[in-house]
């Protein structure tokens, strides 16, 4: 069965369902999402899976969840380019590829301890992106760069 | 354009803006122990805001200030002031704010001028946040290679002694980097420029990186020496050993090329020995006192005399 197929069989009645996530980043996605302190929500999770694209990929379906997009800028942190399909009554109304914003706000904080951003509870932190792949961003406050294993620590 | 600017990081310059702050501190520097005669600042107030002691650096400015004719309002004893009451920075700045024309902000929280930028609307000079940026120093610094070598371009810079931790260096070098120069990184394995920032220099300038100064000193124009601190090391005779191998000494320096200077941040404990003062390659006290000529340029520059 290819890839395409499997999927329309496991249609969920009503979710969202991320696709092209880069391989092994699965548990990631639903650890940001705190998936696993949420024992209404039945989710899907596909490992390894063949794609053309991409080689292998990994996809999660999450069911009777829509996600907001303070969610959806996390997933582009760690799945840029994962492609977001949001299911109603079996049908698509909605399918997007995530996209990492050039400045990236509210959803991570400072890995710098000493930076002014973890101090003062008034300010939001801010990044900027420096490059996609590999990911790296810099503190908008103490000019730290950051790379991905450091900003999957930091995601609020 | 440098009217009101707030000046937070090196990173914020183009070359053409660095040449131009280096280009007024020289017009500043007859002004620098004389005060300048147009008092062109008279009507100007500038507030030096300093929550860690650095005697040095809040004297500097202040002075550049004076020389220039304004007036400076120093925050007091922190012990004393709402700051101690647990007062937010945010919340200091938009008062301050109110009572003066220019701030210089020395901070321990790296971000910390970046962020009081946001707050006040009279310029914010950052006089060092933390391990963070400390651009004035990196001004003076540049300006002393300036003047001391004719132009920068085309100079090979080696740097000295505490790479990992040195603020001074990783911003000199990233601002160096935007100029035609060669660089050298001379240190211990355990006091290392760090990867991220020698692969940004990198994508425009050669890097060279070694353990050995003796091999490098005579390609080199300006040596930067830099403390050694013994906190860094968990074991004292690991602290000795490595410190010792980095004491300047006038025979390696009598290898170097004729026009070589050897420069420092301040303080210096053992790293530079008094004998290589009186030397012709000495520079870094002539260095601290660029600190004013570089200052009184910037505040002219932001506080709009011309």
């Amino acid at each position: 069965m290819n890839e395409e197929k499997m999927l329309k069989v496991e249609k969920i009645r009503r979710g969202t369902v991320i696709d092209h996530i880069p391989v092994g980043r699965a548990f990631k996605v639903l650890k940001i999402l705190r998936i696993s302190t949420d024992p209404g929500v039945t989710v899907s999770v596909a490992i390894h899976v063949k794609s053309k694209k991409m080689g292998l990929k990994d996809v999660v379906k999450i069911e009777d969840r829509i996600l907001d997009s303070s969610e959806l800028n996390k997933i582009a942190l760690i799945a840029e380019g994962g492609t977001i399909t949001i299911v109603e009554d079996y049908s698509v109304i909605k399918k997007f590829v995530v996209k990492l914003p050039d400045i990236i706000t509210g959803i991570l904080k400072c890995s710098n301890a000493r930076c002014v951003s973890n101090m003062e509870s008034a300010i939001k932190p801010s990044f900027t992106l420096l490059s996609k792949n590999p990911l790296s961003i810099k503190c908008h406050y103490c000019e730290r760069e950051m790379e991905t294993d450091e900003i999957m620590d930091s995601i609020l | 354009m440098w009217l009101n600017r707030d000046i937070v990081s090196i990173g914020d310059f183009s070359v053409e803006e660095i040449m131009e702050v280096l280009d007024r501190a020289n017009k500043m520097l007859p002004y620098a122990s004389s005060g300048h005669p147009k008092k062109p600042l008279a009507d100007k107030i500038v507030a030096t805001l300093f929550y860690e002691p650095s005697t040095r650096t809040r004297l500097s400015f202040e002075s550049a200030a004076m020389r220039l004719g304004a007036r400076v309002l120093s925050l007091g004893s922190l012990e004393a002031s709402s700051v101690a009451k647990g007062e937010t920075l945010s919340d200091t700045i938009r008062i301050i704010n109110s009572y003066s024309d220019a701030i210089v902000l020395r901070h321990p929280s790296e971000g910390a001028a970046r962020l009081a930028s946001e707050y006040a609307d009279v310029p914010v000079i950052n006089a060092g946040d933390g391990a963070g940026q400390h651009p004035t120093q990196t001004l003076l610094d540049m300006f002393t290679i300036w003047k001391e070598l004719g132009q920068i371009n085309g100079k090979s810079i080696g740097f000295v002694g505490d790479l990992k931790y040195g603020r001074t260096v990783h911003s000199l070098s990233k601002a160096l980097s935007l100029f035609d120069v060669s660089l050298y990184f001379i240190s211990p394995e355990e006091l290392k420029i760090p990867k991220h920032i020698r692969r940004d220099i990198e994508k425009r300038i050669p890097v060279k990186e070694t353990k050995n100064l003796d091999e490098v000193i005579e390609s080199l124009d300006v040596l930067y020496v830099t403390r050694i601190q013994k906190e860094r090391f968990p074991d004292i005779e690991e602290y000795k050993k490595v410190a010792g191998i980095y004491v300047i000494r006038p025979s390696l320096l009598s290898r170097g090329r004729k026009n070589l200077i050897v420069m420092h941040p301040l303080p210096r404990v053992d790293e530079i020995p008094a004998e290589i003062d009186n030397l012709p390659q000495a520079k870094y006290f002539k260095q601290a006192s660029n600190g004013i000529p570089v200052r009184m340029a910037i505040l002219d520059m932001i506080l709009g005399s011309e």
